[in-house]
């Protein structure tokens, strides 16, 4: 059981908490997940830190409104409680003894950049965060990355703010720019479709690319094996192995297909979900 | 004295046509007068060569002539005495290949069933008001990893002995593999439940959501929280895949991820529980072990059409209780025996369309002892599935051996134990179970846990 101790929308589909959960901060390193639960005979879901205050003892989530599970959890406020909080889990992402790291964040993933840019910045680390989103409303948390990395870039499909385009895009004019702007490793954290794109973006520059691959995971410990990635031709459990692997390895075609193995299932749950809530507001 | 009868007083069970499309308990149990009855049928050996066979020897003969005599109290007492989870072990031993195998009767007769005794004493003792309270007087506390068989038992047998102890478990529901991979058919969950709130009532403390190596090291355990000596049962959690091409296609599971969705998290009941799970029309489930006995029947229970088992190796190698095999076949379970799995077929979609088998006949015996399989030329063919389940065997978790430095293991990951003493090659770290002897089974654990309880008492007291 771990209390919210606040919980705040940032755009209409994604919600910031805030966790008392004072043994996971303790442990939390950058790119680690926690698995939740919200109800008796709810499903176990991965969502990724986004950051930890040890000596708050607390945690922060974002977490996107996609399916059943994810909605309950979005409608959760402070003060309340969620049944189920375990980790951290998974290995911390890896992270240069030197030089320029470039943090890319789409959609709700740029939340992870915020103890990713923190955590490099106390090594020492020059730090560019790239974070996109469809529209200006839907960019989040660009004020709170603001001061914890070098260079800021947003980034929209429309241009309602920063750069006009794709994260991967203003990655490869910074790449293109060269000197200070080009980074020496690129983590990305987002949409499968955009994690793919920054791979693609640095593929053949020689710099390494990390991406947090987010499967569908049932245990997150490593048991049920759901969340095989294939990287380098060979099955790795993203819970135990990952969830950060080599871009430049991932096969994304297994990957996109395989989240969307119990599509049919999910869309029944959500049906069925907002029936209900119809239902209760009758 | 009357005339012993031959037979084993049979087990009622649920008519197959039915239990197979639902999660109720197949077995029944005996009533009293069935029980009496084939307690009856025991000789009383001087020499009771069935403890022999007991991993956690229970005193199988003094608990049997209790039955007889109508103490069912007694006999309750005895069992938990020497077993704390007999309610769990007299459903899921493999008797037949333990106690049962050594009893005198069954050199001319049928066995004693002793098993089906442990579970009437068991169900009975449920009957009544509890009669465990805590009575804990030492100041050593002992931590646990793993509420499983193993852990469960180490926790009960040390708070008997009167240590604080406290199990960490990564999941959010004590019981390990009797949580998330023994189906509720086998196990009622009822019963697990049970057993754990008797160790609750004996003073034992059970934290879920806490993953040791990852929440909190083994070092902070034994350092920053001042545990006198930790116990490890984290058991073979980690599926093994046959690393044939098709594997990631979508339909293509493990055991243990089927199992899960189904027992832990209740997927069957979806959507009144949140976790879903894939029903197909028909199922091919490798192995022929418990776990592969248990995912078919699973299957079944789904909703298959059709649920096969596929074994590269013949029936005579099943490692299956026979119970679990005759159960399933009674339910309709197609065997394949001598059949390799070669490649998952794409339906063209990037789901299972089939797997293609090959043939294997039987050759030499290979290191395990058993004949090894060989394949026929030209025999391959696809079974038409929609999805592949792989009970092929599990391995040790790494969660915990990757983040602790000086935890020895062998090439498999299994701690290596002094033999005697269940040591870890950490000074007060024990371990036992699957973590330490790769996947058996529940009484080996349990019996393991026993023993490391008592070991770690002894090297308490020689502390002082």
């Amino acid at each position: 059981m771990a209390q919210i101790l606040e919980a705040r929308p940032l755009t209409p589909v994604t919600k910031y908490f805030r966790l008392a959960a004072p043994l996971i901060a303790a442990a939390a390193q950058p790119g680690q997940f926690v698995m939740l639960r919200v109800r008796e005979g709810g499903e176990r879901i991965p969502i990724t830190i986004a950051d930890y205050d040890r000596a708050a003892g607390t945690i922060s989530l974002v977490v996107q409104q996609v399916g059943a599970t994810t909605s309950l959890v979005c409608a959760l406020e402070a003060g309340e409680s969620i049944l189920d909080v375990a980790g951290p889990l998974g290995m911390a992402v890896e992270l240069p003894a030197r030089g320029h790291v470039c943090g890319v964040g789409g959609g709700f993933g740029s939340a992870a950049l915020l103890c990713l840019m923190r955590e490099l910045r106390r090594r020492g680390l020059a730090t560019t965060a790239i974070v996109g989103a469809r529209t200006r409303e839907l960019v989040i948390l660009a004020d709170e990355l603001a001061p914890l990395c070098d260079r800021l870039e947003v980034c929209t499909d429309d241009g309602s703010t920063g750069f006009r385009g794709f994260v991967s895009q203003r990655l490869a004019q910074l790449i293109e720019a060269g000197g200070a702007s080009r980074p020496d490793q690129v983590i990305a954290i987002g949409p499968m479709a955009m994690m793919r794109a920054i791979a693609d973006t640095t593929r053949g520059t020689g710099i390494r690319t990390l991406v947090s691959m987010d499967p569908l995971m049932v245990d997150g410990t490593g048991m049920c094996g759901g969340c095989r990635v294939t990287v380098g031709g060979k099955p790795m459990f993203a819970c135990v192995d990952g969830p950060c692997f080599d871009a430049h390895e991932v096969d994304f075609d297994v990957a996109m297909r395989r989240n969307k193995a119990y599509q049919a299932q999910e869309r029944q749950a959500r049906d069925r979900l907002a029936c209900m809530a119809q239902r209760e507001a009758r | 004295m009357p005339i012993k009868r031959l037979d084993k007083t049979p087990m009622p069970v649920r008519q197959a046509g039915l239990r197979a499309h639902d999660f109720a308990e197949v077995n029944r149990g005996y009533g009293a007068a069935q029980a009496a009855f084939e307690a009856e049928r025991c000789l009383r050996c001087q020499d009771a060569v069935c403890e022999d066979g007991c991993p956690v020897r229970v005193p199988i003969p003094e608990f049997v002539h209790r039955v007889a005599t109508g103490d069912l109290r007694g006999a309750a007492d005895l069992l938990r005495s020497a077993n704390p989870l007999p309610a769990i072990c007299g459903r899921v031993c493999p008797q037949e290949s333990q106690c049962e195998s050594r009893c005198s009767m069954a050199r001319r007769f049928e066995p004693v069933a002793i098993g089906h005794l442990e579970r009437f004493v068991a169900d009975w003792e449920r009957s009544q008001p509890p009669t465990v309270a805590p009575n804990l007087t030492r100041s050593e506390r002992i931590a646990i990893v793993g509420a499983g068989p193993a852990g469960l038992v180490c926790a009960g047998a040390l708070a008997r002995l009167g240590y604080p102890v406290t199990i960490y478990e990564a999941l959010h529901a004590p019981g390990g593999v009797l949580r998330y991979g023994i189906p509720e058919f086998r196990l009622p969950k009822a019963i697990l439940d049970w057993e754990i709130g008797l160790l609750q009532a004996l003073g034992v403390e059970i934290a879920c959501n806490v993953i040791i190596g990852k929440t909190i090291t083994l070092d902070a355990l034994m350092n920053e929280m001042g545990y006198a000596a930790v116990f490890i049962g984290t058991g073979a959690g980690l599926p093994r895949f046959l690393g044939i091409p098709g594997e990631e296609l979508n339909g293509v599971m493990s055991a243990n991820e089927f199992l899960t969705r189904v027992n832990l998290m209740r997927g069957f009941e979806f959507p009144e529980a949140d976790t879903p799970v894939q029903r197909a029309r028909r199922v091919a489930v490798v192995g022929a072990g418990n776990t592969a006995m248990d995912a078919v029947r699973t299957a079944l229970r789904l909703g298959a059409e059709r649920a096969l088992i596929v074994y590269r190796r013949s029936d005579q190698e099943m490692s299956a209780r026979v119970e679990e095999y005759h159960h399933a076949v009674e339910e309709g379970v197609e065997f394949h025996w001598l059949t390799n799995p070669l490649e998952v077929v794409d339906d063209g979609h990037g789901w299972v369309g089939g797997l293609r088998c090959q043939q294997m006949t039987l050759g030499e015996p290979d290191a395990s002892g058993r004949a090894r399989p060989l394949p026929v030329a030209g025999s391959e063919f696809v079974l038409p599935v929609e999805s592949v389940i792989l009970a092929i065997g599990t391995t040790p978790n790494p969660l915990l051996t990757r983040t602790t430095a000086g935890l020895a293991t062998n090439r498999h990951g299994c701690l290596l134990v002094d033999e005697r003493t269940a040591e870890t090659s950490r000074s007060g770290v024990f371990a036992g179970g699957d973590a330490v002897t790769g996947a058996a089974t529940v009484i080996l654990a349990a019996g393991a846990g026993k023993r490391a309880a008592q070991s770690i008492h002894e090297a308490l007291q020689a502390r002082r």
